[in-house]
C-alpha cells in the first residue's frame, strides 16, 4: 500500500492540494525540545509553512487516493477523513482509495502539532481541515473546467467525479486533473450546508474491511523486505536492570541464528538476537544465560505499593480543586457520610499485534516502517539513535492491530531499540518483533491507582461536601506533555472526571499524590477516566440508591444545567431503555452510569445476572451525544466494541501485579482480557442528532461500562465493589 | 533441519526447516502467507487459528512435524470453500472489524462452528469462539454477522 502510494506521489498529472494552519489554537509541540513552547489565541501563530504536500491524488483511471494524516488502528478513521473530503469533493466514493500517510509536516495534526493519534482528536481536530481540503480540490477542478469550456465556475456543477457544465458539457475529474493541478489553491472556501452532504452522516461501511476477512491486508508484523532478519531482544527481569554477564554459545548453535548483542535500552540493558526468522530467534533467547545487575534498580511491589499508597491517601495531596469551605465536612454527622477507598491495578494494553517496527539504515539514510500513533516523535528518536536528521529518515505508517495508547510513547522505547539494531545491522532490513511476554512484561501500564474519597450527604439527598484523594503515578512525569498537563504539581490526566465533574457538587476538594514508582506508565485508553469515572459513577450510584431515586433521574438533577451533552444522553437513554428496564426478568439487575469525557457525553444502562461467580451481560444500551456523528455506522462499532473493551477492567485476572519488582504475569493464560462470553450479548447504540462540531468517539466508550455492571451488582449481592479487577463477587 | 511436504488450501508446498517450528511460522516465514497472525505463541487468543483436517486448530503450538498429510487451510483459502465465502461476506457486510488483526482467526473458528452447527444459539458461539481473542472486542457484531452467515446458509446461498 505505502510503495503504491510512494510511486503515484511521483505521478504525473497528479492534483497537489497544499494546506495552511487553522487559526485559533495553535499548539506548537517538539518533543524532545525543552522549550516547547504554547502559543494561544491571542498571540498570531508563528506562520507555519507546509511545504507543498498530496492529500488527494486523482488517478488517470478515476481513483482517488486520499492521504489519511492517522494511525488507522481501529478507530475507523481511514473511512471517516476521507467520507469529509470525498463529501465536499463529490468525489465517487466507490473510487475512493484510502492510504497512511508517512512522517510528513503537512500530515501532523492540525492542534497538537505533531503527527499522531490520541487524545481521541483524530476527527474533532481534522474535521475543518479535510472538507475545506475536498472543497479546495474541487474549486480547482471547476475552475479548470470552466476555463476548458469558456464559462465561469458558477456555471458548473460537480457529482461523482464529475463536473457538469453550460450545454450539456462533461469532464471527468481524472480528465481535470492535470489542469486543475496548476490553478492556484484557493484561499477560501465555502463549505456545504448539512442538507448538501451526500456521505458524511450516512452510515458508511469500512474501506478495510475486505483485505481484512481475506487476510490479504499487511499489517506492520507482516511486512517482508528482500534480506530482511527479525531480531528479538531479552529485556532485563526489573525494569532498568542491566546485563552484568552473558553466555551465549548455546544461542548461537541454532541454525539461522546471525548476531547475539548486548544493546542499551531506555531502561537498562538488554541482549539482541539476530537470526533469519523469528523462531530460530526466539528459540536463541531461551538458550541465553544472562546474569542481571540489579544493583540501585527499585524492586516495586503491588503488595507494598497498596500500603503505601493507603498511607499517602490519608494526608491531602497537591490541590486540583478546591470549592467552597473545606470544613463543610466537619459540620455533617458521621452517618450521613460515605467513606470509600478504591483500588486499581496496573493495566496492560495488549493490543492484538504484538508491538513490531522494521528499520533499514544505510549509513546516510534510514527507512522505519512502524504501527505508530506517535509518527513525528518516533522519527525523531530513530534519527537521533543513528545520528541522522529527522528528515533522513523516511517513516511508513503501518496499519496496526490495536493499540490504546501503547502506540504512543513518548520515550519511543520500542522505535529506539529497533535502531540501535538496525545501526549494528547497517545495510540489512531488520524488523524488531516483541513477543506477547515481551509486551506483556514490558511496562508502559495504566498506573496503579488508589482513591480515598469522603462524602457528606446533605438532607435532601445530595452531596454537600466532598474531599477526595487521588494517589498514583503521572504518566507525563519525566515527558515533554507534563508542561501541558501538569500544574501546581497535579497531573490533570490523573484527576480528569472528578476535578472537572459535572455534577453540581458543593464544597469539593480533590488533591493528587504522584508518587514516583519504577514501572513505566502510560495512558491506556481513555486514561484518567479508566478510574475517575468508576469511582464517581458508583458513588453516585450508592448516594442514588441511599436517596431511594431512580439512578437516572438523580444523575439528571445532580448535573450542572451546562452539562448538556450528559443530560441528553440521559433523557435518550431513559426513551430507549423504557422497553426493558423496568421489566428484568428475576435475578437480573439494571446498572446506570454516565461519564463525558474527550468532550462526548456517554450515558449507559446494562441489565446483567450472576452466572458461574461472574457478571454476565444480557444488553446494554448506550446513548452517545458526540456532536455529530461522521459515519454513525464508525460510531456504533466504538461504542459496541469500546464498552466490551472497558471490561478489561473488572476480568478477574484483567491485572498486572509485580512481586520483587517482576511482573507476574507473561501471556494471555494469566493475563486475560475479555473473551465473547464476558462481552454483553448485544448492544444497541443511540446517538444524539447533532450538528454540533463532531467530539471523539475512541475513548468515551470505555469509561461508563464497569461502573454500570458493578452498580447492578450492587443490587443483586448487596455488596459494594472498590477494588479492581473483580477476582470475586 | 528436514524437509516436509504439507497441502496448503489444496496446493502442495514443501518447506525445509526445523522440525520444531510451529506451523503458524512456516506459514507466515517460508511461504509467505501472513494472513494468519501470531498473538500469543501459547494457543491462548485464536487469531493463529487455521483448519487442520477440517478441525479449528491454534497453529502456533503444532510444530511443522506433527502436521504429517492432514490438509490446512488458511484464511487465504477459506473463500474457496461455500460457507467460508459466505462467513467472510458476513463480516464485510455486518462491519465487524476494527483493527482486524484477530479476524482471520475469528473467521476460521466461525466458519468450523458453522460446518457443524448450521443454526448456532448464543450458548454454541460463546463455546466454539470462546478462545479467541478480539482486543477491540468486536464481540457483539462477530455474533450477529455469524447469525447472519448462518441465515444466508440456510436460505441455500452456500
Amino acid at each position: 500500500m505505502v510503495a503504491s502510494m510512494n510511486h503515484d506521489l511521483n505521478r504525473r498529472g497528479f492534483l497537489r492540494v497544499s494546506f495552511a494552519a487553522a487559526g485559533g489554537l495553535f499548539v506548537s509541540l517538539y518533543l524532545g525540545d525543552p522549550r516547547a513552547v504554547a502559543q494561544d489565541g491571542n498571540q498570531p501563530p508563528q506562520a507555519k509553512v507546509y511545504p507543498p504536500d498530496a492529500f488527494v491524488n486523482i488517478r488517470p483511471d478515476g481513483k482517488v487516493v486520499i492521504q489519511v494524516n492517522r494511525l488507522e488502528f481501529g478507530q475507523g478513521v481511514q473511512t471517516a477523513l476521507p467520507m469529509l473530503l470525498a463529501d465536499e469533493m463529490d468525489a465517487d466514493w466507490s473510487n475512493v482509495i484510502a492510504t497512511l500517510a508517512p512522517a510528513a509536516d503537512v500530515y501532523k495534526d492540525p492542534v497538537f502539532g505533531i503527527q499522531m493519534v490520541g487524545g481521541s482528536g483524530s476527527i474533532a481536530h481534522s474535521y475543518q481541515q479535510y472538507r475545506e481540503l475536498g472543497a479546495k480540490t474541487r474549486a480547482m477542478l471547476v475552475a479548470a473546467a470552466a476555463d476548458r469550456w469558456g464559462t465561469t465556475p458558477d456555471q458548473c456543477r460537480t457529482q461523482n467525479s464529475v463536473v457538469h457544465g453550460p450545454g450539456g458539457r462533461s469532464a471527468t475529474y481524472a480528465d481535470l486533473a492535470s489542469d486543475a493541478a496548476r490553478k492556484p489553491v484557493p484561499a477560501k472556501v465555502s463549505l456545504k450546508n448539512p442538507t448538501e452532504l451526500r456521505l458524511v452522516g450516512r452510515k458508511i461501511k469500512r474501506l478495510d474491511s475486505g483485505p481484512k476477512c481475506d487476510g490479504s491486508l499487511k499489517f506492520g508484523l507482516d511486512l517482508d523486505l528482500p534480506g530482511m532478519k527479525v531480531a528479538v531482544v531479552a529485556h532485563p527481569p526489573v525494569f532498568g536492570a542491566r546485563v552484568k554477564s552473558m553466555v551465549d554459545d548455546e544461542a548461537r548453535r541454532i541454525e539461522g541464528v546471525r548476531e547475539v548483542f548486548e544493546i542499551p535500552l531506555v531502561n537498562g540493558t538488554g541482549v539482541a538476537v539476530v537470526a533469519d526468522k523469528f523462531w530460530p530467534a526466539k528459540q536463541a533467547r531461551n538458550r541465553l544465560k544472562i546474569e542481571w545487575d540489579l544493583t540501585g534498580v527499585e524492586a516495586a511491589d503491588s503488595a507494598e505499593l497498596w500500603t503505601r499508597y493507603k498511607q499517602l491517601s490519608l494526608t491531602p495531596g497537591n490541590v486540583a480543586v478546591s470549592n467552597g469551605d473545606p470544613k463543610a465536612m466537619d459540620q455533617i454527622g458521621a452517618s450521613n457520610r460515605i467513606v470509600a477507598e478504591y483500588e486499581f491495578p496496573f493495566l496492560p494494553h495488549a493490543p492484538m499485534e504484538p508491538l513490531n517496527t522494521t528499520i533499514r539504515f544505510d549509513g546516510d539514510r534510514a527507512e522505519v516502517w512502524a504501527g505508530s500513533q506517535f509518527q513525528t516523535v518516533d522519527q525523531m528518536a530513530v534519527a537521533e539513535v543513528l545520528g541522522l536528521k529527522p528528515e533522513q529518515v523516511t517513516f511508513h505508517t503501518e496499519m496496526a492491530g490495536g493499540g490504546f495508547g501503547r502506540r504512543a510513547v513518548a520515550d519511543s522505547h520500542v522505535q529506539r531499540e529497533a535502531a540501535v539494531i538496525a545501526k549494528r545491522l547497517r545495510g540489512t532490513p531488520v524488523k524488531l518483533v516483541w513477543t506477547r511476554e515481551d509486551d506483556v512484561q514490558g511496562g508502559y501500564y495504566r498506573p496503579m491507582h488508589f482513591h480515598r474519597v469522603e462524602v457528606g450527604i446533605g438532607s435532601d439527598g445530595f452531596p454537600a461536601a466532598w474531599r477526595h484523594v487521588i494517589v498514583g503515578q503521572s504518566i507525563t512525569a519525566g515527558t515533554p506533555f507534563a508542561a501541558f498537563v501538569v500544574k501546581n504539581g497535579v497531573d490533570s490526566t490523573a484527576t480528569e472526571g472528578v476535578a472537572d465533574t459535572h455534577y453540581n457538587i458543593p464544597n469539593l476538594h480533590v488533591t493528587a499524590h504522584h508518587p514516583k514508582v519504577n514501572v513505566p506508565v502510560l495512558w491506556w485508553r481513555s486514561v484518567g477516566h479508566t478510574h475517575t469515572a468508576f469511582v464517581m459513577e458508583t458513588l453516585i450510584d450508592e448516594l442514588a440508591t441511599r436517596a431511594r431515586m431512580d439512578p437516572i433521574a438523580y444523575r439528571r438533577k445532580l448535573l450542572k444545567p451546562e452539562a448538556k451533552k450528559l443530560l441528553r444522553t440521559l433523557d435518550l437513554l431513559e426513551k430507549a431503555t423504557a422497553g426493558w428496564r423496568k421489566n428484568l426478568p428475576k435475578g437480573h439487575a439494571l446498572g446506570v452510569s454516565c461519564h463525558e469525557s474527550f468532550d462526548t457525553g456517554v450515558a449507559c444502562a446494562v441489565d446483567v445476572s450472576v452466572e458461574d461467580k461472574r457478571p454476565r451481560i444480557h444488553r446494554a444500551t448506550v446513548a452517545v451525544d458526540c456532536g455529530l456523528a461522521v459515519n454513525p455506522l464508525s460510531v456504533e462499532s466504538q461504542f459496541q466494541a469500546g464498552v466490551s473493551f472497558g471490561l478489561s477492567q473488572l476480568m478477574a485476572k484483567g491485572a498486572i501485579t509485580l512481586k520483587n519488582g517482576r511482573v507476574e504475569q507473561r501471556n494471555f493464560d494469566d493475563y486475560v482480557p475479555p473473551y465473547i462470553v464476558d462481552a454483553p450479548i448485544a448492544v444497541d447504540v443511540h446517538i444524539v442528532p447533532s450538528t454540533e462540531a463532531p467530539t471523539g468517539c475512541g475513548e468515551p466508550p470505555v469509561p461508563v461500562i464497569s461502573p454500570a455492571v458493578v452498580n447492578a451488582l450492587a443490587k443483586l449481592t448487596r455488596k459494594r465493589y472498590r477494588s479492581l479487577p473483580l477476582v470475586s463477587i | 533441519m528436514a524437509t516436509y511436504q504439507i497441502t496448503v488450501n489444496g496446493k502442495r508446498r514443501e518447506v525445509t526447516t526445523d522440525p520444531s517450528t510451529p506451523l503458524l511460522w512456516v506459514l507466515r516465514e517460508d511461504l509467505k502467507m501472513t494472513g494468519t497472525k501470531f498473538g500469543c505463541g501459547v494457543s491462548a487468543c485464536g487469531a493463529c487459528t487455521v483448519h487442520l483436517a477440517g478441525v479449528a486448530a491454534r497453529s502456533c503450538v503444532i510444530p511443522i512435524s506433527h502436521v504429517g498429510d492432514r490438509p490446512i487451510v488458511t484464511i487465504e483459502g477459506i473463500g474457496q470453500d461455500s460457507i467460508g465465502r459466505v462467513v467472510q461476506a458476513a463480516w464485510v457486510d455486518t462491519d465487524v472489524v476494527q483493527c482486524g488483526y484477530c479476524q482471520s482467526g475469528q473467521i476460521m473458528a466461525a466458519v468450523a462452528l458453522l460446518k457443524h452447527t448450521p443454526k448456532p444459539t448464543d450458548q454454541n458461539i460463546d463455546e466454539s469462539m470462546g478462545g479467541n481473542i478480539c482486543r477491540c472486542a468486536t464481540y457483539t457484531r462477530i455474533r450477529e454477522a455469524i447469525k447472519n452467515a448462518a441465515a444466508q446458509i440456510r436460505k441455500g446461498d452456500a
